[in-house]
């Protein structure tokens, strides 16, 4: 919608452009920004003109720019050959886990349409419970590289970084730079699960798991809750220790998009499933 | 700002910092790109920018520059169309048409390899009127080259391979035919597809806000944030000094008069209870203050600059207990005379009665007793034109409103009452409407449109936004619903108990009809010898209800459907065969609360027995589709009754004037929004008159076309209009036919004129009437014709439709379902309605009104709910929280037609776009019970609903229960 309260819309090239004068806000994709009145904001300061590259790979890991089109990971993610992937390295071939890409953004309510235009750090910035992408980051242990308003920088896992349903660790006028997945994690088995209130509607609960090349499982729970829950076991847990520690994480919440004793009993629900995709994965 | 729009280089002024690409878009001319939620949820504004589809209304218009915009209108070039639009034309793929350029742009970027995961590629496309189904056949043939072979993976490939594909039985032989004998093509029985088809897939049909009215001003208005309050002050100096601020309103600018935004053909059937700006708020969001402004930057910058002190007042939610002692009370000074019921209870509405004797006693003799309490939601119409018009001055000085309405005659004279003007100082009209379901039986903005327009005497536009729908419209009114039934131990029924309490929110609208509306068929379709109802509606401080398809009795027969069902369990008996034993037979007395039978309701036809076997037969048949492992399988069947107009008199004018060049213009007043009368009426033009499509014009929904229309609500699209459109062709035909035999008899025309022989053996020609093989020159014609049958287009006949008599017709509903108990999900694996509308005058559509209502029934008993705080604030307040069924959401459901023919209605037809709604809910209701075990008491049965009542129950999966 026309956001009439906006009297300005800057360009940011260097990092000296990203210090927000009062009622400035920045964006990426603008999908949840234009979507909504913005009665507190009066600029705009546009993340996409900094030139950052939307995918990186190195030994380390996976780096997603903070302003890589959803649509980007997901079509490098498929090792599909567009537009936006075409000057990009293809993955490599050992990242399995890239697979909860895809799945993680069919997890949210919008569609491809929408996709193209929001990007991976607008929607963990958004911090959104049903963020999709924080669901990817979190299953894959991804790191938030942020830059201060200072000048200096920081990680923290994106996992810490919700504060709540749309609120988030971010300090005024600190930025979220990219998000860091490690090689580690993105070389597991991997398998995401989702459930809504209808179909494919907003997510009321996604649960992530992955084995590691040790062994270990890490479950992750969004969505269902106000901020990520992240489970490690040494190896598969057993049903009932899994079921149990899921009911008894913190943070089930009510909203439109389901009531908390649901997302509760539904979560553990999708843990067990996952726990099945995992068992059959590593059989 | 240069860039490419439909291949065409553009320089536009330069956008504004917030600006989307969807106003640019528009403000370049391009009305074809529609806004239904502003916000990204419905894609009703998708356009391709460098290719790739987007939702215009989100982008950001800056980022679009040097770069290449494809609207719905540039998918082809020239005046061609896309393959998925002309399958969409071909193929029925809209009702209303206002979603349909979005979903025609979004599918021409798909391919062959895209049709097994449709679900998920057009999950961001509402469509609020079809179902998906012929949408989803469309871009099968479109992009696969045809729905058999292109779409292997197509979800309904597989159906319609499977062996109860849904198929309509036969209409009736319908019995008028051309004078030459055979059946007429284009007429009534012919699946004539909508007239302006190749237009609205390319957005290029206009809808109310498609037009440019130079100089408009923008009005938006300050809501309460308070859900009961005192205006005390109200300053809005802040908010004059905007620049660009016209003029702003209060409730001292405004009538003294109260009024019912609701709009019924006699005011006195609703309360007066509202003023266009008060200074006593009941419910947040309602409007205090309008703004009105040059552009709508201003009037939303000045809104915020509005100072309001209220005084708050103490407010009450619950309906059971603002009818309590001690509630607080919303309109004390309101009494009968204003037809509010009882105001110190906030009761608005009351029926209290029945027949047959003591109900508790009839139960307590009964050998079986059921019974529930059930519970329906607020449900919002969505549909994706919000509410809005445009008003202006005329070069006469006339009041002219243009309207998103379905009761343009309704709204001229209310306003002309408000507003203290000559009826005939105000027209109002409706280009076409994108979408009702009765949200547009209101007033929402004409009168603030029309005040300001007077006030300032220039153009003023008042366009809601999505989040303006779910504040200040109206949704379903939510109902508690007690059934108790007493029965035999062979299943007939001894005694009905109904009890109802309606929440009509801080205002009245549609409160009263709608409540007793609720409590008639519903229980009159049941022959029972004790009946006994209590209903009340009231008034409570959450945003108010109104009228919704099936007007009540979609949430009474509900509980009485699933109480039904339960007297099925507990008797073992079928639950087809227990309607069998139960249900009115024709020629029975229908009655409610009295023992008399309702007198205005004839028997003209009757189709119930047809459609509980066909709806059995089908889901005996099955469909071939599995559920998922592990999940439990339930079938449930309902049915529903409704008369085929509203009670106390439904009136249409129309007349039909031949123009000198053989052309016939047809003049109706109802709108057309999806219904599918626009087509219909020219179907019976043309069997009437003998005449194809290509010489017939048809205006519509216009106060300055014909002297009165009651408009299109209570399903009176055929049977009031389309009767008086019939007899207005008639009568011009016999009209035609005397005059050209006085001509070539050299005689007098009145021998002949009243035989319907005569008017038979005459033929309308292109070129004149025909006589004997004789063709009488148009002109001679119309030179013969009495001064008073002349108009300045031609002759033209009229005919007054007083419609005071109600047919009935029936729908049944059944479906089989699948249940994960774990989660509460609920799949509809077979979905199937039985509909008796009489004569079928045209099959394709008739089946889209009936899939769209089971599609709106399905999205009704399993998703959609306007959730509040408990406060009064509405927190699904947007598409994104507020569940409109996407393509994944809604199955195929078989559609079936009982053979009848009404002897009411014209060519035999009944009416057949409310009632398709109100059995489904029930059907899905009762299904899940037979799966689970578990009843859901509360509509939506939704995952949470569901899951919690299977684990009380202990449910578990694998079970298979059937219906029958």
């Amino acid at each position: 919608m026309d956001v009439t309260t906006i009297s300005s819309f800057r360009a940011a090239r260097t990092r000296a452009d990203l210090a927000l004068a009062p009622g400035e806000v920045p964006i990426a994709g603008g999908t949840w920004l234009m979507s909504e009145p913005q009665p507190r904001t009066t600029g705009f300061v546009d993340l996409t003109t900094m030139g950052w590259p939307d995918l990186e790979v190195g030994p380390e890991g996976l780096r997603i720019g903070a302003t890589c089109p959803i649509a980007t990971l997901v079509e490098w993610a498929q090792g599909r050959q567009t537009r936006r992937t075409t000057s990009l390295a293809t993955p490599p071939s050992d990242w399995a886990a890239l697979a909860l890409a895809p799945r993680a953004a069919d997890a949210l309510l919008a569609s491809f349409k929408i996709w193209t235009t929001a990007t991976v750090g607008g929607n963990v910035c958004r911090t959104y419970a049903a963020a999709a992408m924080i669901s990817f980051a979190v299953a894959l242990d991804g790191v938030a590289h942020c830059w201060a308003a200072d000048g200096s920088e920081r990680r923290l896992p994106v996992a810490d970084l919700p504060t709540g349903d749309t609120t988030n660790a971010l300090a005024p006028g600190e930025i979220l730079r990219a998000v860091e997945i490690p090689a580690a994690a993105l070389r597991s088995r991997a398998t995401l699960r989702r459930i809504a209130l209808a179909e494919l509607g907003r997510s009321g609960s996604v649960v992530t798991g992955r084995v590691d090349a040790d062994g270990a499982v890490v479950v992750g729970v969004t969505a269902a809750t106000s901020r990520p829950v992240v489970l490690r076991y040494p190896g598969v847990p057993t049903a009932a220790e899994l079921r149990a520690d899921v009911e008894a994480a913190e943070g089930y919440y009510s909203d439109p998009m389901g009531p908390a004793d649901w997302r509760r009993a539904v979560s553990a629900t999708l843990a067990l499933r996952v726990r099945h995709d995992l068992l059959q994965e590593t059989a | 700002m240069r860039l490419t729009i439909n291949d065409s280089a553009v320089e536009t002024p330069a956008p504004a910092p917030g600006q989307c690409l969807r106003t640019l878009l528009r403000e370049s001319g391009h009305l074809e790109v529609k806004k239904g939620c502003d916000a990204g949820d419905c894609g009703a504004c998708s356009v391709l920018l460098d290719g790739e589809a987007v939702h215009s209304c989100i982008v950001p218009a800056g980022r679009a520059e040097g770069r290449s915009v494809t609207t719905a209108a540039g998918l082809a070039p020239g005046d061609e169309l896309h393959p998925v639009q002309e399958a969409l034309v071909e193929s029925f793929g809209f009702q209303c048409g206002f979603c349909t350029p979005g979903m025609s742009v979004t599918a021409s970027t798909l391919g062959p390899e895209d049709l097994g995961d449709l679900d998920r590629r057009m999950k961001g496309n509402l469509c609020r009127c079809t179902g998906y189904r012929p949408i989803r056949e469309a871009i099968c043939a479109g992009v696969g080259g045809g729905a058999g072979d292109g779409c292997g993976g197509c979800p309904t490939a597989a159906l319609a391979s499977a062996p109860a594909a849904p198929v309509e039985a036969e209409p009736e032989p319908v019995e008028a035919v051309d004078p030459a004998g055979a059946p007429m093509s284009g007429g009534v029985g012919d699946s004539v597809r909508p007239p302006r088809g190749r237009e609205i897939v390319q957005g290029l049909e206009p809808f109310t806000f498609d037009t440019v009215v130079p100089g408009t001003l923008t009005l938006r208005v300050v809501g309460s944030p308070h859900a009961h309050a005192r205006v005390v002050a109200i300053d809005t100096t802040a908010a004059r000094a905007v620049p660009g601020v016209v003029v702003i309103l209060t409730h001292e600018d405004v009538p003294r008069r109260r009024y019912s935004t609701a709009r019924h053909q006699f005011r006195d059937d609703d309360p007066d209870d509202t003023r266009m700006l008060d200074d006593v708020v009941r419910h947040i969001g309602q409007r205090v203050v309008a703004v009105v402004a040059e552009t709508a930057a201003a009037a939303a910058a000045a809104c915020a600059l509005v100072r309001i002190d209220y005084e708050v007042l103490p407010a009450v939610f619950e309906p059971e207990a603002a009818r309590s002692p001690g509630a607080p009370v919303l309109h004390p000074e309101l009494d009968e005379s204003d037809r509010v019921h009882e105001s110190g209870r906030n009761v608005v509405a009351a029926l209290h009665g029945g027949y047959g004797g003591d109900v508790d006693a009839a139960l307590a003799a009964s050998a079986v007793t059921v019974g529930g309490t059930w519970q329906t939601s607020r449900v919002s119409h969505a549909q994706l034109e919000t509410h809005g018009s445009i008003g202006w001055l005329d070069d006469d000085g006339r009041l002219v409103i243009r309207s998103s309405t379905q009761v343009p005659f309704l709204v001229r004279d209310e306003l002309a009452l408000l507003l203290d003007l000559p009826r005939e100082r105000v027209r109002v009209f409706a280009a076409r409407v994108g979408g009702g379901f009765g949200g547009k039986q209101e007033i929402f903005t004409e009168d603030l449109v029309a005040l300001a327009v007077l006030r300032t005497s220039r153009p003023v536009a008042y366009e809601f936004s999505r989040n303006d729908e779910f504040v200040r419209s109206s949704f379903r009114h939510p109902m508690r619903v007690s059934v108790t039934l007493g029965a035999g131990t062979d299943g007939v029924l001894t005694a009905m108990k109904i009890d109802v309490l309606s929440d009509t929110g801080a205002y009245g609208n549609h409160a009263i009809g709608v409540m007793f509306h609720g409590c008639s068929e519903s229980i009159g379709v049941y022959r029972s010898p004790v009946t006994r109802v209590d209903a009340e509606a009231v008034y409570t401080n959450n945003v108010p209800s109104g009228a919704f398809r099936g007007y009540g009795l979609g949430q009474v027969i509900l509980g009485v459907e699933s109480a039904m069902d339960l007297l099925a369990q507990e008797l073992g008996i079928d639950p087809f065969d227990l309607r069998r034993l139960n249900a009115v037979r024709r020629g029975d007395p229908i009655h409610v609360t009295h023992p008399d039978h309702e007198e205005d309701i004839v028997w003209g036809s009757y189709g119930l027995d047809q459609c509980l076997d066909l709806a059995q037969a089908a889901l005996r048949r099955g469909n071939g589709v599995e559920a998922p492992a592990g999940w439990a399988v339930g079938e449930g069947m309902a049915l529903s009754m409704l008369s085929t107009m509203a009670p106390r008199g439904h009136f249409s004018d129309a007349s039909a004037t031949l123009r000198p060049d053989g052309v016939v213009v047809l003049d109706v007043g109802s709108a057309e929004f999806g219904n599918g009368t626009s087509t219909v009426h020219r179907q019976i033009a043309t069997t009437v008159l003998g005449i194809g499509g290509d010489r017939l014009v048809l205006r519509r929904s216009d106060t300055d076309l014909v002297g009165h229309d009651t408009g299109a609500f209570a399903s009176s699209g055929i049977t009031v209009a389309g009767r008086a459109l019939h007899a207005a062709c008639t009568k011009l035909r016999t009209l035609v036919a005397g005059l050209a035999r006085g001509v070539v008899g050299g005689g007098e025309g009145d021998d002949v004129f009243a035989g319907d022989v005569a008017a038979d053996d005459v033929e309308l020609g292109p070129g004149g009437a025909i006589v004997d093989g004789r063709t009488v020159p148009w002109a001679d014609v119309l030179a013969a014709a009495a001064p008073e049958d002349l108009v300045t287009d031609g002759l033209r006949a009229s005919v007054e439709e007083r419609a005071y008599v109600r047919s009935l017709a029936f729908n049944v509903h059944a479906v089989r379902v699948a249940v994960d108990v774990e989660t509460g999900s609920v799949r509809v694996l077979q979905s199937v309605q039985a509909a008796d509308a009489g004569v079928v005058l045209n099959p394709a559509q008739c089946r889209g009104q009936v899939e769209g209502g089971a599609a709106q029934g399905l999205g009704s008993a399993l998703l959609e709910e306007v959730m509040t705080d408990g406060a009064g604030t509405v927190t699904s307040s947007v598409f994104r929280f507020y569940r409109v069924p996407q393509f994944a959401d809604v199955p195929t459901t078989e559609v079936y037609f009982a053979r009848t023919s009404d002897e009411l209605g014209p060519f035999g037809a009944k009416s057949m776009s409310e009632s398709p709604y109100n059995p489904v809910a029930p059907a899905v209701g009762n299904a899940i019970a037979r799966a689970t075990g578990a009843r859901v008491f509360t509509q939506p049965f939704s995952r949470d609903r569901v899951w919690r009542a299977a684990a009380e129950a202990g449910a578990t999966g694998g079970a298979t229960a059937t219906a029958s």
